[in-house]
C-alpha cells in the first residue's frame, strides 16, 4: 500500500456518499440510483463503476477476487487488482469461495456464491431501454410509469425476423415484477443465477453514474414470451480442454497453426481448481 | 496455445510499462516541466480547461508524463482531483472585474473601455519558421517589451451587452444567486440547470464542442452568433474569511477567456437579441466561442444535434468519451462468444427451427 493515498483511494466522504447510494439501490431492487461518480486513475468504461463500489465497501479484512470475462489473469483484472493494492492491503484470491468481495466484468463465477459474499458487476450501459430510446429524460419516465412496451416489441420483432430472440449478452430481466434491468453484459447462461440468489449483487456504472442492486432472494426473470421461452447459449457437446468440465460457459479457442477449434472454461479460477483437485486425486 | 494472450497479464503489463519508458527515452534532451508550462502555454491551458483543475505546473507535469497526449494528461489531473478534499468554495467572481490582456468585439468598432488586440495568432501568416529564435533571444525580447510598457491602472470594463440591455434589445434578468449545481458531485439531470450546462460545456473536450458549434453555425442548427465581446485576462478569486463571514481573502488569480455571443431571437412579432455565454480556463478562445454558440443553441428548439441537450452534454467529456472508446480494446471473449451464438443460431438449417 502506498501511504500517500487514503485507504481505498477515495476520501471517506466520497465513500460514504457512494454507500448511501448502495443502500438505496438495495432498498429498491433493479432501480438505477444516480450517484456522483468520481474520476479514478483507471479509464471510464474500464470498470470504474465497479471499482468505486469496491473501494467504498472494502475493509482491511476483506479478501478480494477480480475477474474480467471470467479470467483472473486478464490484463484488466490484473490492473484493477494492482490499483486496489496500491491503496489498500487487502488479500486477493482467485478462488471464488474464499473471496468476500468479487468484482467482475461480464461473468458470474461458476461456483454458487454464499450470503456472506458480494458480487460487484462492472456495467458499461446500465439503461436497458437505451436501445429503444436514446434520451435519459424519456427512459426515466418510462421506468417511472413501468412502460416497457418498447422492449417487448423489440423482442417480438426479433422473433418475427429471425425466429428467435437475438439479444446476446445484456439480456434484460424484470426484477421483483417491477423494474426492467440490464444485468450488464453477462452471457444469457448467467442470467438464471441472478434469480433467488444467496449473495448480494451490486452493479456500478461509473461513466453513466448509476448504481443498482439485486438483493439476496429476489425474483429475477429474463424477459420472454410464454410460447418462445428464454434460451441460453448453446453449450451442449462442448468440453473444457483443460479440466474436462461440461455445461459451463466456454471460451472458444482457435489453434493458430491448425485452425482446430477447442473449448476452455471461461471461469479460470473454477477451471484451475478442478485441475488441482484432479491432480490430487491421482 | 498462445491465443490466450491475456494469461500472464501481470508480466505483460510490466513489460508494456517498460516499453512506455522506452518511448520517452529516445533522446538525452531533458524536457523541463517549466519549459512546458511557459512555452506550451496554450496546450497547458487546454489540459487545465478539460480537466477542470487550474494548476499550470501540474498540467505541465502531466503532459510530460503522457508524451504530450491531451487526453492522458487530462486523465491524470482528473484522477488527482478525486483525491483532494475541498476546503473552500470561492465567492462568485465576475468577468467584469477582469484584468484584461485582450478584449475584442466583432459587433461594434468602438466599445466602452476600448478594444485590446493583445496576443493572438489570428493575424499571423501560418508559415512554419525554420529558424526560430532561441530561448535567450525570446527572453530578451520579452524584457524589452516589459521595459517599454508603462503600467496602466486596472479599469473595470463594462460588458458590451450592458449597452444593449439598456436599450432593451437584450432581456435584463435579476441576478440569480441560487447555489449552482456541482456537476462533479451530482449526476446531470435533464432538463439541466443552466449552471450544470455551463460547467459541463466548459470542461468538455475542445474538439468535440468545436465540431458541434461548427455544425450549428454551418447549417445543422439555428445559431450563427456575432461575437459581442471576447475578453481574456486575469480574475481574482476570493474565499470567505474564516473568522468573519462578512470579509473575504483573495487566494490568487486565474487566467480566463470569456465570450458573449449575440443572436437575433423572436420577441412576439418583433425581434430581440439572445446572448450565449462562454467562459473557459486559460487562453482558449475558440472553445469559449463554441461554448457560447452551444449555450445559445440549447435554448432553441429543433431537431439538430446542437439543439439536443442530452446529445451535447453527455458526449463531450474527455474522460468519458476516451474511456469508453478505449475500453473496446479490452477482451470481449465472453460477450463475443454470446454474440456469435446468437448469429449462428439464426443461420441453423430450418429443420432445427420449431
Amino acid at each position: 500500500m502506498n501511504p500517500e493515498y487514503n485507504f481505498a483511494f477515495l476520501d471517506e466522504g466520497s465513500k460514504r456518499e457512494i454507500r448511501r447510494s448502495i443502500l438505496k439501490a438495495v432498498a429498491v431492487p433493479g432501480y438505477q440510483v444516480p450517484f456522483g461518480s468520481r474520476e479514478l486513475p483507471i479509464g471510464r468504461g474500464w470498470g470504474t463503476g465497479g471499482i468505486q463500489l469496491t473501494l467504498s465497501l472494502i475493509g482491511p479484512r476483506d479478501v478480494l477476487k477480480v475477474i474480467d470475462q471470467g479470467s483472473d489473469d486478464s490484463v484488466n483484472a490484473v490492473n484493477i487488482k494492482k490499483f486496489i493494492n496500491l491503496c489498500s492491503d487487502v488479500a486477493t484470491t482467485t478462488d471464488s469461495t474464499e473471496a468476500t468481495l468479487i468484482q467482475t466484468r461480464h461473468r458470474i463465477p461458476e461456483e454458487p456464491l454464499r450470503n456472506d459474499q458480494l458480487l460487484v458487476f462492472q456495467v458499461p450501459l446500465p439503461e436497458p431501454l437505451r436501445v429503444i430510446e436514446p434520451s435519459e429524460e424519456a427512459t426515466k419516465l418510462m421506468h417511472a410509469e413501468a412502460d416497457y412496451t418498447g422492449i417487448w416489441l423489440q423482442l417480438y420483432e426479433s422473433i418475427m425476423k429471425y425466429g428467435k430472440v437475438t439479444i446476446a449478452t445484456e439480456y434484460p430481466v424484470t426484477v421483483e415484477d417491477r423494474y426492467v434491468m440490464n444485468p450488464s453484459p453477462i452471457p444469457k447462461y448467467d442470467n438464471p443465477r441472478l434469480h433467488e440468489s444467496e449473495c448480494l449483487y451490486l452493479f456500478g456504472a461509473g461513466r453513466e453514474k448509476k448504481i443498482y442492486a439485486i438483493p439476496p432472494h429476489t425474483k429475477v426473470v429474463s424477459l420472454a414470451f410464454d410460447d418462445v421461452p428464454f434460451e441460453i447459449e448453446h453449450m451442449e457437446g462442448r468440453r473444457c480442454r483443460l479440466c474436462g468440465a461440461e455445461n459451463v460457459y466456454f471460451d472458444e479457442l482457435i489453434d493458430r497453426e491448425t485452425g482446430a477449434v477447442s473449448y476452455q472454461c471461461s471461469d479460470t479460477g473454477y477451471c484451475s481448481k478442478r485441475r488441482l483437485r484432479k491432480e490430487a486425486d491421482c | 496455445m498462445a491465443y490466450v494472450a491475456v494469461s500472464g497479464g501481470q508480466e505483460a503489463i510490466e513489460e508494456s510499462i517498460r516499453l512506455l519508458h522506452c518511448m520517452r527515452g529516445s533522446t538525452f534532451k531533458e524536457l523541463e516541466v517549466e519549459a512546458i508550462e511557459k512555452k506550451l502555454g496554450l496546450l497547458v491551458d487546454r489540459v487545465m480547461s478539460e480537466s477542470g483543475l487550474y494548476a499550470p505546473a501540474y498540467a505541465a507535469l502531466a503532459l510530460k508524463q503522457a508524451e504530450g497526449s491531451i487526453e492522458e494528461a487530462v486523465f491524470l489531473l482528473r484522477a488527482y482531483r478525486s483525491t483532494l478534499s475541498r476546503n473552500y468554495y470561492t465567492l462568485p467572481a465576475s468577468g467584469t472585474e477582469m484584468r484584461a490582456v485582450r478584449r475584442i468585439s466583432a459587433a461594434f468598432k468602438d466599445i466602452q473601455g476600448g478594444q485590446i488586440l493583445g496576443a493572438t495568432y489570428d493575424y499571423t501568416h501560418r508559415l512554419i519558421e525554420f529558424n526560430q529564435p532561441s530561448a535567450v533571444e525570446l527572453c530578451a525580447r520579452r524584457q524589452c517589451c516589459l521595459k517599454e510598457a508603462k503600467p496602466v491602472p486596472v479599469v473595470k470594463l463594462p460588458r458590451v451587452s450592458e449597452y444593449l440591455k439598456a436599450e432593451g434589445l437584450i432581456d435584463s434578468c435579476e441576478i440569480d444567486d441560487m447555489e449552482p449545481v456541482d456537476v462533479t458531485k451530482n449526476v446531470l439531470e435533464f432538463p439541466a440547470d443552466r449552471s450544470a450546462r455551463l460547467q459541463t460545456l466548459t470542461r468538455a473536450d475542445g474538439g468535440f464542442i468545436g465540431g458541434l458549434a461548427y455544425s450549428s453555425i454551418r447549417g445543422y442548427g439555428a445559431v450563427h452568433p456575432t461575437v459581442g465581446e471576447l475578453r481574456c485576462g486575469y480574475v481574482e478569486l476570493e474565499v470567505p474569511y474564516l473568522f468573519d463571514e462578512t470579509e473575504s481573502i483573495c487566494i490568487g488569480e486565474i487566467l480566463l477567456t470569456e465570450v458573449e455571443g449575440f443572436i437575433p431571437e423572436d420577441d412576439d412579432k418583433k425581434l430581440k437579441l439572445a446572448v450565449g455565454y462562454g467562459a473557459v480556463l486559460g487562453r482558449n478562445e475558440n472553445k469559449a466561442i463554441s461554448m457560447a454558440v452551444l449555450d445559445a443553441s440549447l435554448e432553441t428548439e429543433g431537431p439538430t444535434p446542437a439543439q439536443d441537450e442530452e446529445f451535447v452534454l453527455l458526449h463531450g467529456d474527455s474522460l468519458e468519451m476516451n474511456g469508453f472508446i478505449s475500453h473496446l480494446k479490452l477482451p470481449h471473449y465472453v460477450t463475443f462468444q454470446s454474440k456469435l451464438d446468437s448469429v449462428r443460431k439464426t443461420r441453423k438449417e430450418p429443420e432445427h427451427e420449431s
